[in-house]
Parts: structure tokens; sequence; C-alpha cells
């Protein structure tokens, strides 16, 4: 009894530095931002309480919209991450010479500052000079310059492309690790019966990976609902608002326009569309893991 | 391997990797060679994708036309290692106390503090705008060091967990049985086995927070003295025209020292996440 007690006071002691952190970093500001959405903060001294003048405010400038975007925006880019981040993560398991030199060079995306290589992309999509639509004329794939970044569509496309590019190397890291925590005597086990590598594949590492590739999906998906170099970087949001998400939408109208006020409704929406985000994301993940036992 | 590959299986795979880290390196590739192209080539049609009379110019006139430029790298690196030091401290006895002690309350406060990643980068920016600059620490090291710390503890915390529920518990068992007090037994048992563990969450900081650094960067700071390379970056843009291939030296040389570091560091980070898991 005692015992149990003196290491519950320590385990709160270790915890005090981070947690105390936490309040003042992100708990306290998160009301803030709550308190500050229902006034009219702005650059000028007065502030008035304005009740739900703001949220009204933003309905009726379309922003059923980009919420909508946003929710597009994230589901294609965390699918395609998945995706390829699994396939790259089976390739580089395989028992081939090279593979510790090929894992490193996965990394790179990942490791160095996200908005040098933001700039990259920015002149691979150049419509006149750039290298995609360089190569896209002179394979005769089209006729003449695309400017990726200027019309609605491509830009949408093409930001979505380069936060699959950022994302990948950890979903491929993350994998791999799974892929190789399965124990070895299951394959061999499956191997002595003569299970093909097919069912081995389906059978043994897909079922195993299964929790990890939640992990990872569910991480990641938080990420790119946040993502904010990228679309800043290429597009600000252009053109014509086509690339705008939600966190480009509270980031210009907070330091674009300085309404701190109306900024903070739309980070309070942005926190409830991520809060049902997870909430059923837990709820699937729950009822998966229940019959993934059985 | 139980099995061979048959010949074609092994060209698949080849093949496969090839697309895959086509896709990885190509924007480096492109960024290398654009920096070796003179101007007049790169805004040139058609478009060419080796450079013609290629040469490292660029290279030695970036530190001319942007003077701070070495000053933004060791901010970026500053910020980084600051923020991975002061969150370290934090991350370290969170994660012991999560992993080892079993108390009323571990549940919530292990989703609680992966809950901080879905506040990360623009959603607080407001609030925190708000903060730094009632505190002062506007246009300061501090306006991107204390949110890079906030938001690199979740994830910090939850690796290094993971790291240290796969130690022992035997060891522990031995020095309480021994006398020892919880947190000696933190100090001198489990802290020395968990280094490896520590390392990994210092380096998953450290590039977190140079990789993420660009929003606070262009937020809190206005003052060139303490800008990132990310944000620094921008000076490459003129009036009319962007100097690409400046741009891209610049981005290559603000690259290196990361990659420096990484390739001497990934044996660690890369075996830290995949032969702990192994053993259990």
């Amino acid at each position: 009894m005692n015992v149990s007690r003196s290491a519950a006071i320590f385990a709160w002691m270790l915890l005090a530095p981070a947690l105390i952190y936490v309040i003042a970093i992100v708990a306290y500001p998160l009301v803030d931002a709550f308190l500050l959405s229902f006034t009219d903060t702005a650059l000028k001294k007065t502030v008035n309480w304005v009740g739900w003048e703001n949220y009204i405010k933003i309905f009726k400038s379309g922003f059923e919209i980009i919420i909508l975007r946003t929710m597009v925006w994230t589901f294609f880019s965390v699918s395609i991450k998945m995706i390829i981040g699994v396939l790259g993560a089976t390739l580089l398991n395989a028992a081939v010479p090279g593979r510790a030199l090929f894992r490193v060079l996965t990394m790179p995306p990942w490791i160095v500052p996200m908005a040098i290589g933001i700039f990259m992309w920015g002149w691979m999509y150049n419509g006149q000079f750039g290298m995609i639509s360089g190569l896209l004329q002179r394979f005769g794939l089209v006729d003449g310059p695309v400017a990726f970044l200027a019309y609605g569509s491509t830009a949408f496309w093409a930001t979505i492309f380069t936060d699959v590019w950022i994302g990948v190397p950890l979903v491929t890291l993350y994998m791999l690790a799974a892929t190789q925590s399965i124990p070895k005597d299951l394959y061999e086990a499956a191997w002595v019966d003569g299970a093909s590598r097919l069912y081995r594949l389906r059978r043994i590492t897909l079922p195993l990976i299964t929790p990890s590739l939640i992990t990872i999906s569910m991480i990641s998906l938080i990420s790119t609902f946040n993502s904010f170099d990228i679309i800043w970087i290429l597009t600000r949001g252009g053109p014509s608002g086509e690339t705008t998400t939600m966190i480009i939408d509270t980031y210009k109208t907070a330091f674009g326009s300085y309404k701190y006020g109306e900024g903070s409704a739309r980070v309070v929406l942005v926190g409830i569309c991520l809060s049902i985000f997870c909430f059923f994301y837990f709820r699937i993940v729950n009822k998966l893991s229940a019959t993934q036992e059985r | 391997m139980i099995d061979k590959y048959t010949w074609y299986e092994k060209i698949g795979i080849y093949l496969g990797i090839f697309v895959f880290l086509t896709f990885v390196l190509s924007p480096f590739v492109e960024g290398f060679l654009v920096s070796l192209k003179p101007l007049q080539q790169l805004f040139s049609s058609p478009y060419s994708f080796w450079p013609k009379e290629g040469s490292f110019d660029a290279y030695f006139r970036i530190w001319q036309t942007v003077p701070f430029l070495w000053l933004y790298i060791l901010n970026g690196i500053f910020i980084a290692t600051v923020a991975t030091f002061f969150g370290l401290f934090m991350i370290v006895p969170a994660a012991y106390a999560l992993a080892r002690i079993e108390f009323r309350g571990r549940g919530t406060m292990l989703s609680a503090f992966l809950m901080i990643n879905m506040f990360s980068g623009a959603v607080l920016l407001i609030p925190l705008y708000r903060l730094m600059r009632a505190t002062g620490l506007l246009n300061t090291y501090f306006a991107m060091i204390v949110p890079g710390t906030a938001f690199i503890l979740g994830t910090g915390i939850w690796l290094l967990r993971a790291y240290m529920l796969r130690i022992p518990k035997e060891l522990e068992e031995a020095a309480f049985a021994d006398g020892a007090s919880r947190f000696y037994t933190f100090r001198r048992v489990v802290l020395p086995l968990a280094m490896p563990g520590i390392l990994i969450a210092g380096i998953n900081c450290f590039l977190t927070v140079y990789a993420q650094q660009f929003i606070y960067a262009l937020t809190f700071n206005s003052k060139s003295e303490y800008m990132p390379l990310s944000v620094g970056l921008f000076a490459f843009f003129g009036r009319q025209e962007v100097a690409w291939n400046e741009l891209m030296a610049a981005s290559i040389v603000g690259i290196t020292p990361v990659m420096i570091v990484f390739f001497f560091l990934q044996k660690y980070l890369v075996a830290g996440l995949t032969a702990g898991a192994v053993k259990s």
C-alpha cells in the first residue's frame, strides 16, 4: 500500500517538468484561443466580446468548402503515403545486397529542413523551365509547358504529391521496423508447411503489421491535416484559393489580415475537426483490433 | 532468409527499389544539378537535365548575395540543439515514469502527451504568438525554441517509453531487493541501459525541430540575426526573378550538416527502432 503510494508520488514528480511545460505552452494557449474566438481581437487596442459572430461570419464565407477540401487533401495524401510506404518497406526488407545503403537513402526528405525540400519542388513544378514540365515535353506527353502551380486542379495534386514525398520516409522506416519485428520462426514454420511467399505475405506479414500501420497512419493523418509549410511555400493557398486548407485559411486570417479573433474561431474548428477524426478513428481501430484477436 | 529469390524476382526488387529511390531522391539530384547551371541555361527552353558548362560559381556567390547565410545555417542548428536538450530533460523522466511505474492516471497521461501532436504547428500559432508577445520573447531565439520543444515532447516520450519497456524488469527488481531507492534505480540502473533509446529520441527531436522550424521562424521572428536557414532562404527571392541556382546551392550547403550528422548516427536510429522490437 505504502510502497505504491510513494511510487505514484515519484511518478508524478518525474512527469512534472513535461506536464507543466505542456500546460503552459499547449493547454493554456488552447484555452486562450477558445476565449479569443468569441472576441473581435485585432491589431486595435479595444477588444469586444462578440459571442458567436466570428463563427457565423466563417460559415457565411463558404467555410464548408474549405473543410471539405481539407478532408479530401488529407485523405489522398495519407492514403498515398501509406501505399508507397508499405511498398517501400517491403522492397527494402528484401534480402538483396545493398539494402542497408538503400534504407539510408530513403531518409533525406524527412531529415532536411522541410522548407528546403519544398523549394526544390517549387522549382521542379516551375511551368516554363521546371524539370517535370520539361521532361513531359521531351517525352512528348504534353505539347507545351505545364504550369502546375498556376491551375487549381494541378496545384492541388502538386501539393499533395510534395506532402507524400515528405511523409513517405517515416512511414517506410516505421513499417520496416514493424516487418522486422515479426518473429522469424513464424515464416519458417509456414515455409516448412509449404506456404508460398504470397500466402506468407497475406497471412503472416500483413495481419501482423496492421497495428503499426494503424498507428503510423494516425500520426500521419494528424500531421497532414496540420500541414502548413508545403502549401504556403508552393502556392500560398492559391490559385484563387483552390489549395486553401483550414490551416492556411487560419493563417491568412490571423497573420495576413491581423484578425486574431476570427482566426481563433477557425483554430477552434480545426480542433473540433481533428477531435472528431481521432474519435472515429479510435473506434474503428478498436473494432479492428477486436476482430484481429479472434 | 529461408528461400532464395529467383533471378526475375531479384530484377523486380531492384527495379522497384530504383523507382522508389528515384521518387525520394530526384528533388535533391535536380537541386544539385540546378546549382551547377548558369542562370541563362535555367531560363532557356528546351529543358535540359544535365548542366552545360556547369560550374560551382553559385556556391561562391551565395555568400555575397546573402551575407548572413552562414549565420542562418548556424541559427537553425542552434535552435534545434537547444530544443533537443531542453526536451530530453523533460522526456527522459516522463518516459521512465510512464514505462515503469504503475499509478492511477497513467493511461490518461499517455494519451494526453500523444494529443500534443494534434495541435502542433499552425493550430496554436495565434495564441502562441500572443504568449510570445506578452512574455517579450518575440524576435529572440526562444520564440523558436519554446514551441519547438513543446511539439517534440509527445513523440519523444512515446519513443523512449517504448524503448524502456524492453529493458528487463528483473534488473530493477534486483536493485530494489538490495534496498536501492527508486531514484537511485532510475539513475543508476535504467538510465545507462536506456542510453541508446535516449540517443534515438534525441536524434528524432533534433531532426524534427530542424525540419519544422519554418512556421515559428516565419511568424515569431523578424530579425535576421535569429533567422534559421529555412526562412533565410527567402532572401534569394529577388524583386524580379529568383536566382534558382544560388537558392539551390545555398540549400545544398544548408542540407550538408544534417546529412553528415545523420549518416553518422543513422545506424543507431534505424537499429534502435528495429532491433529492440525483435527482442520482445
